[in-house]
Formats: structure tokens, sequence, C-alpha cells
């Protein structure tokens, strides 16, 4: 233990006998960490927002359809099971929401124009914390019951309908015998979504009102369960799976959307990946950094061997000489990355490169997310890695011949 | 000169293994930059051209106020003839009159709302790669045929193959109820899953008559031989347009403005990391020669003394850093252009890419492409940052004093 404070001591007085090289080293370090970490806060915060509202669009981490629903999302292909059966089986199983749908292809025709849409026949009640449609926010009203009389569009698609709140449209989809189900609705309210797509796609009903509208009695067409963490969602989808029988299809979201699902993994991944490589490039650096520190004073160090230091004390003493920069490079760069996300967090306004965010799925808003695993991540990486790198010019200054060592001149 | 030269020379190898590290670091991060920008562009290339070739063309001439809304009473009015027109002036062939509008399509056991577009049989194939796509059945030939061409996704949701009829159930330009019965004739494959899913294509002359168009359109499209000619030729449009209509031209841009942001998005977290990894080598190098000048202090206060003067020492230093930074492009460019040309014939994939490729309308393997370009310009940047931070070591010179320099421990 002693041995070990000495040898701290010296590796620290080492490190600031040239304070310049020493300077260089922590600012390479320093902005090499903090880039880490605002890189991976950056992107870790728009893949958080890409997946927040891809979920957002096809709510439910977990869904349960007809095995032909994916491939055909046509009213046909119901869930075998009545939406009474299903509020007795998944309501006492104690998700922390879930709800079940109607979702189908439909056009939307105002006197002036029709657009394709996908129609949702939602319970607003249980749906209030599931849908990205923030009922207080909506123009009008949102949907108050299954069985509303009124639809909510998108503000986007009102502009291209050239309709507004109070007036009339009506939407055309089919049944289940192909006959083409048509109703007259009030517009009632409109609704903001942060993706503009959302307001051009989605359209929102009463759930009677479209099962009387398609004739599809008391069915629906997806079942949809929210989990406590859309990062795993394995719970959820066990419970989901031991609930219903044969029949049916249910999925995770990693599933639906296999865009959304890969992302996810391949971020943890260029996470890695891009901390490795900054790594890379301070290396030569670090090595370089300690080479010449033993270079300088191979003569001290056959000196000090001479006089009994054993070489285990000689590597040690440069591991730990390297370890104290990388800890002090640590510290400044995880400060520094520190104080530049938080003042960001609130969001960084990308709003000139909206549709291209969209493009990727994402907002224009960019909130960086400094996660503490990837922060945690980044420093091991360092210090690991720093001390692999260290290992060599370590072991090389202590296997020196001292009477070698001290008769060297420069 | 030859002796300052060797000089340098000489200098750099007094620590081999130092300027090896420092030469390193500069390899590691051309190598990088160059495989990245090389696959960068390729992809960004791609992008584009699958993009824009399917269906959207270089330029379209629209109604104003059509690209936001789409609304079907904005129209061009004599399409077919306007199309001809600018076909005839520009003596080009990739000219061709659209119009478009949704509707709901109705199969013996299926319904969906879907995008119709009417488009010239003779012309289209000059403007979209669709007709080249066909997988089952033709594209079609007649101009007025009560025919049909779907995307594959949609014929598979509509449950109907070639030879089977649909009904089109819309509203007409005047906003009447609009209803017609065609036959598919082909089905096509473009492999961008919205365009399969959601498009169909008639006859412009059926399109026409089935929604009252009395002649109009809403779009003309424009095909430039190249991307880059896309500008030039946007301004002799505009100069041939009908004068008294209310018509504008609309560039790629502003058709798929996603695209162009998308890319610049993808660029500016892209130059971020090649910014940070050369100021990274930039530290290396500045660490590297400010340490051989400090060992050098007794040296250079002889030479100084003997008459040297603090320029001529700096530009030794620099001509030292430029000889690492020589070394480095060299390695770095034999190096990187072998790694990104072996993978360039290769083709390279990760796992998930297929997922994110589909998403941007690119194949599934990479295949980066060397030039001139992603070859030099990472390696030039990491050199000229690499004689920046050379700089204030060599600056320093000029506050060495001979006498004191010469006593220095």
């Amino acid at each position: 233990m002693r041995r070990l404070r000495i040898l701290s001591k010296l590796a620290w007085r080492n490190l600031w006998r040239n304070h310049r090289r020493t300077a260089i080293m922590l600012g390479a370090i320093s902005v090499g960490v903090w880039a880490m970490i605002f890189m991976t806060a950056l992107t870790q915060g728009m893949v958080t927002e890409m997946i927040r509202d891809g979920i957002s669009a096809l709510p439910g981490h977990v869904q349960v359809h007809h095995p032909d629903y994916r491939d055909d999302p046509s009213i046909t292909n119901l869930i075998p099971m009545t939406d009474t059966e299903i509020a007795a089986t998944f309501g006492p199983a104690g998700f922390s929401a879930w709800s079940s749908r109607i979702k189908v292809p439909a056009v939307i025709t105002s006197e002036r124009d029709s657009r394709g849409v996908t129609l949702l026949g939602i319970d607003p009640v249980r749906e209030r914390d599931m849908i990205f449609v923030d009922y207080d926010e909506v123009e009008g009203r949102f949907l108050e019951s299954v069985d509303d009389r009124g639809v909510v569009i998108g503000h986007k698609l009102a502009d291209t309908l050239d309709t507004e709140v109070g007036k009339r449209i009506v939407l055309m989809s089919q049944d289940p015998d192909n006959d083409i189900a048509d109703r007259g609705f009030r517009v009632v309210g409109l609704f903001h979504a942060n993706v503009e797509a959302f307001e051009e796609t989605y359209v929102f009903a009463g759930k009677k009102t479209l099962q009387n509208m398609l004739r599809v009695g008391d069915r629906v067409t997806e079942v949809v369960v929210l989990g406590e963490d859309y990062r795993n969602v394995e719970d959820e989808y066990a419970a989901v799976l031991a609930l219903v029988d044969g029949g049916v299809e249910v999925r995770r979201w990693t599933e639906l959307d296999t865009y959304l699902g890969t992302m996810l993994k391949v971020m943890d991944g260029f996470v890695l990946v891009w901390v490795i490589v900054i790594f890379l490039a301070l290396s030569f650096g670090l090595v370089n950094t300690l080479v010449m520190a033993v270079f300088e004073r191979v003569r001290e160090i056959g000196l000090m061997l001479a006089l009994g230091m054993k070489p285990g004390d000689i590597l040690g003493q440069i591991l730990i000489e390297s370890m104290l920069l990388l800890v002090i490079g640590l510290g400044i760069g995880n400060l520094l990355a520190w104080l530049t996300i938080k003042p960001l967090e609130g969001g960084i306004d990308l709003s000139i490169v909206a549709e291209g965010m969209e493009m990727f799925g994402a907002a224009s808003v960019l909130y960086p997310q400094l996660r503490l695993e990837d922060v945690v991540l980044a420093n091991v990486v360092v210090l690991i890695l720093g001390f692999l790198a260290s290992l060599s010019p370590a072991w090389r200054a202590s296997r020196y011949e001292p009477i070698e060592a001290i008769t060297k001149v420069d | 000169m030859n002796l300052v030269l060797r000089l340098a020379w000489r200098n750099l190898w007094r620590q081999p293994r130092r300027t090896w590290l420092t030469t390193g670091a500069m390899v590691f991060s051309n190598v990088l930059l160059i495989f990245m920008i090389s696959l960068q562009f390729g992809m960004y290339r791609l992008m584009i051209d699958n993009s824009l070739q399917a269906f959207t063309g270089h330029m379209q001439v629209q109604a104003p106020g059509y690209i936001d809304d789409q609304k079907i009473r904005q129209t061009v009015p004599n399409v077919r003839q306007l199309a001809a027109a600018l076909r005839q002036e520009l003596g080009s062939e990739t000219i061709a009159a659209r119009a478009s509008t949704f509707v709901l399509a109705s199969s013996e056991e299926r319904t969906y709302g879907i995008a119709v577009y009417g488009i010239e049989p003779q012309f289209e194939p000059q403007v979209s790669s669709i007709p080249g796509l066909i997988t089952a059945g033709r594209f079609l030939d007649a101009d007025d045929a009560a025919e049909i061409v779907i995307g594959s996704v949609l014929a598979r949701n509509l449950r109907v193959s070639v030879g089977d009829e649909l009904t089109l159930l819309g509203s007409g330009k005047d906003g009447s109820f609009a209803a017609a019965v065609v036959t598919v004739a082909g089905i096509f494959e473009s492999g961008v899953p919205d365009i399969d899913r959601s498009v169909a294509e008639l006859p412009l002359g059926l399109f026409q008559d089935v929604f009252y168009m009395e002649g109009s359109g809403h779009q003309v499209v424009v095909n430039a031989p190249r991307l880059s000619e896309a500008d030039t030729l946007q301004s002799e449009v505009e100069a041939l347009l009908p004068p008294g209509q209310d018509l504008v031209v609309q560039d790629w841009d502003a058709l798929q403005p996603g695209l162009k942001q998308a890319i610049q998005a993808d660029m500016s977290s892209a130059f971020f990391m090649y910014g940070i990894l050369v100021i990274l080598v930039a530290f290396s190098v500045l660490n590297t020669q400010l340490m051989s000048v400090l060992e050098r202090t007794r040296e250079f206060g002889i030479v100084m003394a003997l008459g040297l003067t603090p320029g001529r020492l700096g530009r030794l230093v620099l001509l030292e850093t430029a000889m690492m930074g020589l070394m480095g492009v060299a390695l770095g460019a034999l190096l990187g252009g072998a790694l990104t040309w072996w993978l360039g014939v290769h083709g390279f994939s990760y796992p998930g890419m297929e997922e994110m490729a589909t998403k941007f309308n690119l194949p599934a393997r990479m295949y980066p492409r060397v030039t001139l370009t992603s070859l030099l310009a990472g390696p030039a940047v990491v050199m000229l940052f690499s004689l920046l931070a050379a700089l204030y070591p060599a600056l320093r010179l000029h506050r060495l004093h001979p006498v004191e320099a010469m006593r220095a421990a």
C-alpha cells in the first residue's frame, strides 16, 4: 500500500516535469472524450426521437393482429375475438396501457378534393396517453367517446382538402363483403403532429361509429399493449402471448417496423465504433507521449534500478502515470461534454433540414440525450484500451539493463 | 535547398519511433477519411438517382401551389401540347405530360385509396424507370385504352393480377363524381415501397376523359441528361413557358425536399466526425513538433549563434512536418485507396443495413467508389491542419535567445 503511494507520488510529479507535453496530451484526450460523449448524446437523442415518433405512428409496443393483416391491412382480416372478449382478456392482465382499434385504409373526400388516409377507430378515453395527439392542443375538440359521430384530422390534411372544423367530409372504405362502406362525418377537431406526414395520413374516429359504418359488429383489427420501457418489451410480449391462443399474430414493435428496430441495434453498435475510432486516433499520441517520457528518463530509470527499485515498480509507475493522464483528461472531457450538452437539452432547432430529418423518421427538434451508460462506456473503453496501449512502453522501461541505461548518452 | 531537405529528413529519423507514431496517426485518419468520403458521396449519388429516376424527374412544370396542395383544380392547361412544344424546342425526348388524382380503387375482394397518374404511354418511358420495371403483363400502349398498371404491393393488396378489372371512384376537376372500370395491363416493381404500394398509371387520354380534365393535366416532367445540367435546363424551360399562363418550374429539390436535407443532415454529422479526427491528429503533430523543438533548444541556439535566422529554422520545422504529412498522405492514400477499391469491387454490408438502405432507396450491398476527390480531400485537410499545428512550435523559435538557448538544460 505504501509502495503504491510512493509510486503514485512519483508518477504524479513525473507527469508535470514536462508540463507542455502533458497539457497538449490532456487537450487531445479532453477533446476526444468530449467528442465521444457529445456525438453520442446527439445521436442517442435523434434515435430516441425517431423511435418515439415511430412508435407513436404505430402506437403499441406489442401488437396483436389477424395473421394476414400485416401483409393485407384490410377489414376482412379481423381479430377472431369480439371486442368484449378482448376486454375481458386484456383488462385484468395489468398492462400499463392497452387498447383495441380498427385501423383500415380509406379515402377521405371533401367537396373540393380527396385523399387516401389511414382511418383509425379508437376509444378516445383509453388512448389519451397512447397516441401522438395531445387532446388539449386540438383545434376544436378531440373525440369524446367510442360512439362519437365526428372525425379528427390533421391540419395539413384539412388544408389540402379545403375543409375546417364544423364542415362535413365523406369517408369511404370497404366492408368485409367488399361493398363500399361510406359515411358522412363532421370534422370536429384538427390536430398537430411533430412529424408532418402524420397530419396527412391519420384520421381518427370513434371505434363504435366505425364498427357500424364498416358493418363488422363487435370486432376490431388490432389490439395494442404499451410497455414500461420501449427498449425492452419482452415481459409484455410474453404476457400477451400467454393471453391469446392461435389464430392471431403477436409482434413486438421492433418486428413491425424493421427500420426502427434495426436502428436501435445499429445505434448501440455505432456508439461503440465511434468511441473506439476516437480512441485509436488518441492512442497514437498517448503511446508517443509515454515513449518519449520513458526515453528522456532512461538514465534516471537505470539509476533507480541500480539503487534496487524492482522492475515491477518501474512498470507500475509508468502505468500509473499513463492512467493519471487519462483520468484527468477524462475528467475534463466529461465535464466539457456535460457543460455543452446541458444547455442544449431544451432542444436544438433543426427546422432548416426538417424534411430531411423526417426522411430519417426524426422530428426537427433534436434533444441531445446524455445517457449514463454511454458515458460509462466511453470512460471504460478509454481506460481499458489506454491501459493496454501503455503496457508496451512501460514494459520496455522496466526491462532496461541498469548499467547500460545509466551510461546512455543522448 | 537540397541541404535543408536533407537536414529535415535526417531530423525526422532522430526519433524514428516518434515519427512513425505521428505518421501512424495521420495514416489512420487518412485511411478512415478516404473510405468514409468515398462511401458517403457514392451513397448520396445513388440516393438522388434512385429517387428521381423512378418517377419524380429532375424538374416539373406545374401550376403554382400544386406542389403543396396537389389539388385536382390546380392544373396545367393543354398539358399535352405544352409537353410537345417543349420536346420540340429543346430537342429532347425526356419530357412527358402527366395528370394525377386520388381515387378509391376496388377489385372483386378489396378496396384501397390510391394515387392514379395519367401518363403518355409513348413518352413516359423516357422520364420514369417504372415502364421498364414491369414484372407481369406489359406497360400501357394506347392513349385512351381502359387499362391500368399498378405497383406490385398494391396488386397483392387488391388481390388482382394481369387481366383483372378494377373500379376507380373519385371526383373530377369540377368536383363531380367520376368513375371508371379499367383492366390491369401490367404490374411493376420499383423496389421503392411507397411507390409500389400506392401508385397506379392510366393513359392520359383516359384520365382526361374520366376526370373531366378538358385537355389539362398537372405536371410536365423534364429530365436533364445529367443531374449537373438540370439547372441550365431549368432556365431554358422557364423561358419557353407560354406567356400569360401562370406556371412554375419546380426543381428536384422542391419536388423531393426530404432528399437534399437528408443528405445535408447526414453530411453535417459526418463532417463533425471528420473534424474531430483531424483535430486529434493536429494535437498529435503539435505534441511531436513541440517536443522535437524543445529537445533541440541547445542545438538551435548554436546554429542561431552561427548566423541562421529564426525564420529559416522555423521553415525547417515546417518542412519536417510537411515531410511527415506527405508520408501520411502517401501511405494513407495507398492503404485507404486499396481498401476502398477492394470494397468497391466486392461490395460490403453490415447487419441491419438492408432495412436502413431500402428506406433511402439504396441497394442492400454498398459499393464505395474511389474518385480523385475522395482520395485526396481528406488527406489534404489532414496535411493542412498538421502544418497549422506545427506553426506554433515553428514561430516559437523567434523567441529563442541564442545565448540562453545554448545554456538550456
